[in-house]
């Protein structure tokens, strides 16, 4: 294929040794279209391997296919930034409208009456249940995440590797009004069992320990199991897709030291795949800390401020803007768009640590292999 | 260490191809066998069956036995891992893990074979890498990753990583295809110094790579394209490249075609 007779001017002068790239064939370059290169086979050499293009060729003309993409491209940035800029002072500027009247400390305070007179509400319990519900459900997710993922890429035998993989995308795609009422029906319920185990055997933790024992546990342990089932599908799924792209020759080398599969998945697999699992993580922990009806229809909220996650109350910030927004005044509304804001800036902190992680060990990153 | 293998009536296939077919040779001990043939013949999947790399390919199987001085590596309760480890492996494209230090590169085989003092670990790891020419370019680097040393250097970091466990047969797949001049005789001149203490057997497309490294050299051909790969010829090096008893081994060295 590459020896398109048109490509060749016999009248051209000899072509320059290609340049730089040695373990290149020789050839047009992939994706180079050959109709590119006739109309300057008059005075340049033929482009073998892309020499380094002559100084006048390379401010020559653009063509208009370029100008379109490259503005289109632009463009698509910044109306992206447009976008998060907007977001961003929307929510700066009716939040400060609103702290102005607050008569409360916006960080501490635990009650939400911005309707009463004087206006007090804080964030405090509601920004502490929506931390502590997601890191709920990323300590149950992302383990099981992380198995399922290995047990479809490495273990599991094709035939029952693409089902499953299928089966977890139909989960991802369930609306979460849906595993609201699930949650609210049958997980409650069925929680009390559990929660009562728990009470009994890991009440010395503090964290476990029921106050008072045979309610209905509508608290934030049973918002975190609920999140963690629904944030299942899309850490496994990318975990799933960074551990099939470990390249084959790094798992061979582990193989070839007598490695069980096991350890190639500790010493090829796994490694490789650290930065791909933090980053499904993360987007996990992004929908966990943003999920709103499944919390509201599984927590009864209050203004509780308490370790002990059996317990019920709490809230988290999500549900409390969709529990509080139908029926709030005008300053009410700026209130909870000031919570909008807290947890806008949660999820920026934990976005910016996930990549400080990543970057951390950057140079040893499956990616420069 | 550095055993004999002796190979008889071997046929390994991908699913229902049969890549190579009824392959016998033996491999002395503390000697240089490459293996020479055209693209396809079966060289690499040959030199595969050999540690029991070959089924690690889905549906891929082998039948005949492979002798490792009086064990059979295809005896039914042998473990395939535990063949690995006796039988250490270079590959055609250097792969030193990528999220590992040159240190723990090389360390990855002793820790697989439970060694995990530190002052083992490191007198192992300087050893290795010396024998690998590698120690005076990477001692004051070891907590480096592995990727970034050049092509040359990587291919010896994973000879080095190789060789750690002391294994009975070093097996080299092209170690040299993917590196520059300088390099490639860095690696066969560590070629002739590792041979004092192990087997080793090295595929090559270079030739004149085969005469200066090797003191046996095997010739495979296949018949035609999509028919198995089969050993024409076994021999003394010196004999292969001057005097071969096999016109196809005369036409192939002489350039007539491959």
């Amino acid at each position: 294929m590459d020896t398109s007779p048109p490509r060749i001017s016999p009248r051209a002068e000899p072509a320059p040794p290609p340049s730089g790239r040695p373990d290149r064939p020789q050839g047009p370059p992939l994706g180079q279209e050959p109709r590119d290169n006739q109309p300057d086979t008059g005075g340049t050499p033929p482009p073998t391997d892309r020499p380094a293009p002559p100084p006048t060729e390379s401010r020559g003309r653009v063509r208009i296919g370029d100008r379109v993409f490259s503005g289109a491209a632009r463009g698509s940035g910044i109306v992206l930034l447009a976008v998060m800029a907007a977001i961003a002072g929307f929510l700066t500027l009716r939040a400060v409208d609103a702290l102005g009247k607050n008569e409360g400390n916006f960080l501490t305070t635990f009650e939400w009456t911005p309707n009463a007179e004087p206006p007090v509400f804080g964030v405090a319990v509601i920004a502490f249940g929506t931390v502590v519900s997601a890191l709920i459900a990323m300590i149950i997710a992302v383990p099981i995440a992380v198995g399922v993922a290995l047990f479809v890429s490495h273990y599991a035998p094709r035939r029952i590797a693409q089902p499953v993989a299928y089966l977890i995308d139909l989960l991802a795609a369930v609306p979460s009004i849906v595993y609201g009422l699930w949650g609210a029906l049958f997980l409650v319920p069925h929680m009390i069992g559990l929660t009562t185990w728990l009470d009994a055997y890991l009440g010395w933790t503090h964290v476990f320990d029921q106050t008072s024992t045979g309610v209905t546990p509508r608290n934030l342990f049973t918002a975190g199991v609920l999140l963690a089932v629904m944030i299942l599908p899309i850490v496994t799924n990318v975990s799933r897709e960074v551990f099939l792209q470990v390249p084959r020759m790094h798992e061979e080398a582990a193989l070839a030291l007598g490695a069980t599969r096991w350890e190639v998945i500790r010493t090829a697999v796994l490694p490789f795949g650290r930065s791909g699992v933090i980053s499904a993580s993360m987007l996990g922990l992004g929908r966990a800390l943003g999920e709103t009806m499944a919390v509201a229809t599984v927590l009864s909220s209050s203004p509780v401020l308490s370790l002990k996650i059996l317990d019920p109350g709490g809230g988290t910030i999500a549900q409390n803007i969709a529990a509080n927004f139908g029926e709030a005044q005008p300053i009410g509304r700026d209130a909870l768009v000031a919570s909008g804001l807290v947890l806008f800036l949660i999820t920026l902190l934990v976005n910016g640590a996930a990549r400080l992680i990543i970057a951390r060990r950057k140079e040893y990153s499956g990616a420069n292999a | 260490m550095a055993k004999r293998i002796d190979v008889s009536g071997l046929t390994a296939y991908y699913g229902k191809t049969k890549a190579i077919e009824d392959i016998s040779m033996t491999v002395e001990p503390r000697s240089v066998t490459a293996f020479i043939g055209p693209s396809g013949c079966g060289k690499s999947t040959f030199l595969r069956t050999l540690n029991r790399m070959h089924e690690v390919i889905p549906h891929a199987t082998v039948s005949g036995t492979v002798l490792l001085d009086d064990e059979n590596l295809y005896g039914p309760d042998v473990d395939p891992v535990a063949v690995r480890r006796t039988i250490g492996m270079v590959f055609q494209r250097p792969n030193p893990f990528p999220t590992m230090s040159i240190y723990d590169n090389v360390a990855a085989g002793l820790k697989l074979n439970g060694i995990r003092r530190r002052g083992e670990l490191d007198a192992l790891v300087e050893k290795s890498l010396r024998s690998a020419n590698l120690w005076n370019e990477v001692k004051d680097r070891l907590n480096k990753p592995g990727a970034g040393l050049s092509g040359g250097q990587q291919q010896r970091l994973c000879i080095a990583r190789a060789i750690a466990v002391e294994p009975e047969v070093l097996l080299m797949d092209e170690p040299c295809s993917a590196l520059d001049p300088i390099s490639t005789l860095a690696i066969e001149d560590l070629i002739s110094e590792l041979k004092e203490r192990f087997t080793i057997v090295i595929v090559t497309h270079n030739m004149q790579q085969a005469a200066r490294v090797s003191d046996r050299t095997a010739f495979f051909n296949l018949a035609a394209v999509g028919q198995p790969g089969r050993l024409i010829e076994i021999d003394a090096t010196e004999r292969i490249f001057s005097n071969p008893t096999v016109q196809a081994t005369e036409d192939y060295i002489s350039g007539r075609f491959g």
